[in-house]
């Protein structure tokens, strides 16, 4: 229609104040999109590390800390469950698999993980798939690592590299297991979770390197030698292990069985089922969620007001434009049709480069996330409700530019044909 | 030949105003006819040409234009009626001056359909009253806000008459230019006024351009209200 021509024209000729006004809306949108994505994005990152797993067991302690220290490396676990305890449990008829978890050892500041075959074998994540290989296989000889995908990329690794760990979950200052290097096996395919970031080893070679380290430091001389240890795997077992990951024959036995982990009477025990946990920890984080929500909505409201300020002011100026377009038959209607488009079309605008800038961050942004906290957080499209809402703001433009809409009616109404400035 | 315009007992007064800017026992322009409408500042032209427009309704009297009565229309059939008959020239700022020169022309065109018709190839149209009002082509892809005041007022002229509106309103549409050419835009506006079959109101304080009209009217002479506030 040619109405929208001329308020096109018009706001062309105004550029500069109307970039600035869409540049408001678009920060205000992309900081609303944004927060709204990371949640969302960060709870399926989170929900894919352990939607495969019906029980995490570890030690007596608070669930959401034993959720965070066992699966995503956040934190440290202060007790251990024996491996005794860790066998019975293996071999209870409901429990389809049992993952052991030795942690305590690093390497350049990534998680190593004592664990056995069936981590490859029955681990799920995502949506039930199972650990590929990139490249290699699983460890065999005792001296053998497998590393996750970002290991491998972040440092450069190939098949039959060495590798040194280190000794404790500290950042800085860290002795060395230099008596025992580690060769790489095997180098897992992506998986977005935090298995990308870990490295691992057999349960016996966890054994193995920290035998004369009973005492949390190197006793010299006290060290088992390569050959030796070889020679002994079948027999090298730890005293214990940080947690287990648990799958049971059938979903309906979960409660029966954690009841009784928990009420177990030889150890104190506690056992989760993640997806709980995490709803526990989101509960939490929820207070945190809704602020930045409230933060991101007034944002929100201040580039609209904005737009509205930079319409008002602009209005004055725009009376000698008005009255010639009434005396060339426009109608008021139409010119506060012009208003109310030209609203629109800057929050339009402002809404279309906030989304895309909140994408632009977001795939910026993921790598940080990747490497800190193991997530992997794609640039993804908003989802429904999102549009429902940001339609929702193209509506309150609208609304908002028949403020100066219905000024301008009026003034029409009165001015009349003169142009009197 | 009936007249084209007759205003009878017109009286207007301004909201919030006490006394009326208005009286107007009668007055009327045939059709094709050239008036010169004379009369200082104050003393209620602009308010005439907005009733004639039909912007402003009037409280008591009559506007007919072509056998319409205005009081009859309903505020957008007044604004149709606007569109479609009328053609307006302002003393200056006639322009919007973020669209080109032939986009300024065609603009009466967006708002009447039946302007448009009577107009034929809107774009062709243009150019030639562009031509006749002796504006140079290189000129006409131009911005209007680029041109001088007197080439700003032969398009603002060439605008009125596209699509042959019956009565064209002229508000001092020549006190901006100097004496020289002043006089060339009154013969352009007469030569288009003539071959579009147009009646003119031209509306001055400036008696020297009286003489080459069909008509001269004084209005303190015939508006009662006399000088307003």
């Amino acid at each position: 229609m040619n109405l929208f021509g001329l308020a096109f024209r018009s706001l062309l000729n105004r550029r500069f104040a109307v970039v600035l006004t869409v540049l408001t809306i678009a920060l205000s949108i992309a900081l609303l999109v944004l927060v709204e994505q990371m949640r969302s994005e960060v709870h399926d990152g989170f929900y894919r590390s352990v939607s495969g797993t019906d029980l995490i067991v570890g030690a007596r302690t608070a669930p959401i800390q034993l959720l965070l220290y066992s699966v995503f490396g956040i934190g440290d676990a202060t007790n251990n469950v024996s491996w005794e305890t860790y066998q019975e449990l293996a071999n209870t008829s409901d429990v389809a698999w049992a993952i052991p978890m030795a942690l305590g050892d690093m390497h350049r500041g990534y998680r190593v993980m004592g664990t056995d075959h069936d981590l490859f074998e029955h681990y799920r994540y995502g949506n039930r798939q199972a650990l590929e290989f990139a490249a290699g296989r699983a460890f065999d000889d005792l001296f053998e690592v497998v590393v996750g995908h970002q290991v491998a990329r972040q440092l450069d690794y190939t098949i039959g590299e060495p590798v040194v760990l280190s000794h404790g979950t500290g950042r800085t200052a860290l002795q060395q297991h230099e008596e025992h290097p580690f060769t790489i096996s095997g180098i897992l395919a992506p998986t977005g979770t935090p298995v990308d970031q870990t490295l691992y080893v057999s349960l016996a070679a966890h054994r193995a390197i920290h035998i004369g380290w009973e005492r949390g430091t190197r006793m010299p001389g006290a060290e088992i030698d390569a050959d030796a240890a070889r020679e002994r795997a079948d027999a090298l077992r730890p005293d214990s292990v940080t947690a287990i990951l648990l799958g049971l024959n059938t979903r309906a036995a979960v409660f029966g069985l954690q009841r009784r982990i928990n009420d177990y009477r030889a150890e104190a025990l506690t056992a989760i089922m993640p997806g709980i946990t995490l709803q526990e920890l989101w509960r939490i984080t929820g207070l945190a969620e809704q602020i930045l929500r409230v933060v991101a909505g007034l944002v929100v409201l201040a580039g609209l007001l904005g737009m509205l300020t930079v319409l008002l002011t602009t209005l004055n100026e725009r009376r000698r434009e008005m009255a010639i377009l009434r005396a060339n038959g426009a109608r008021p209607w139409q010119i506060a049709g012009l208003l109310v488009f030209e609203a629109g079309l800057i929050a339009a605008c402002g809404i279309i480069c906030g989304v895309l800038l909140a994408l632009l961050a977001q795939a910026l942004a993921a790598p940080w996330l990747l490497t800190t906290f193991g997530l992997h957080v794609a640039a993804s499209w908003p989802a429904a409700g999102l549009w429902l809402v940001l339609a929702g703001i193209l509506l309150a433009g609208l609304v908002i530019g028949l403020v100066p809409a219905l000024m301008a009616y009026r003034r029409t109404l009165a001015d009349g044909m003169q142009v009197k400035m | 030949m009936s007249d084209l315009l007759r205003i009878e007992k017109l009286r207007y007064t301004w909201p919030g105003e006490s006394r009326p800017v208005l009286d107007i026992a009668e007055f009327s322009i045939a059709r094709g006819e050239r008036v010169f409408l004379k009369g200082p500042s104050g003393s209620g032209k602009s308010t005439l040409l907005a009733a004639i427009g039909g912007l402003i309704q009037p409280d008591g009297g009559r506007i007919r234009f072509d056998n319409t009565d205005l009081g009859s229309l309903s505020a957008a059939a007044r604004d149709r009626f606007r569109a479609e008959h009328l053609g307006v020239i302002f003393q200056q700022f006639n322009l919007l001056p973020w669209l080109d020169v032939r986009a300024n022309v065609t603009l009466p065109c967006r708002f009447s359909r039946t302007r448009a018709k009577r107009a034929g190839d809107v774009g062709v149209a243009a150019e030639r009253l562009l031509d006749a009002m002796d504006l140079a082509p290189e000129q006409r892809g131009k911005r209007a806000d680029e041109l001088s005041v007197g080439q700003q007022q032969r398009v603002a002229a060439a605008r009125a008459l596209i699509g042959k509106p019956q009565l064209v309103l002229a508000d001092e549409p020549t006190s901006a230019l100097d004496s020289d050419r002043r006089q060339a835009f009154i013969e352009l506006l007469f030569a288009q006024i003539e071959a579009a079959g147009s009646a003119l109101l031209f509306v001055s304080h400036d008696p020297d351009l009286a003489h080459d009209f069909d008509r001269e009217v004084s209005l303190p002479e015939i508006n009662r209200a006399g000088v307003a506030a």
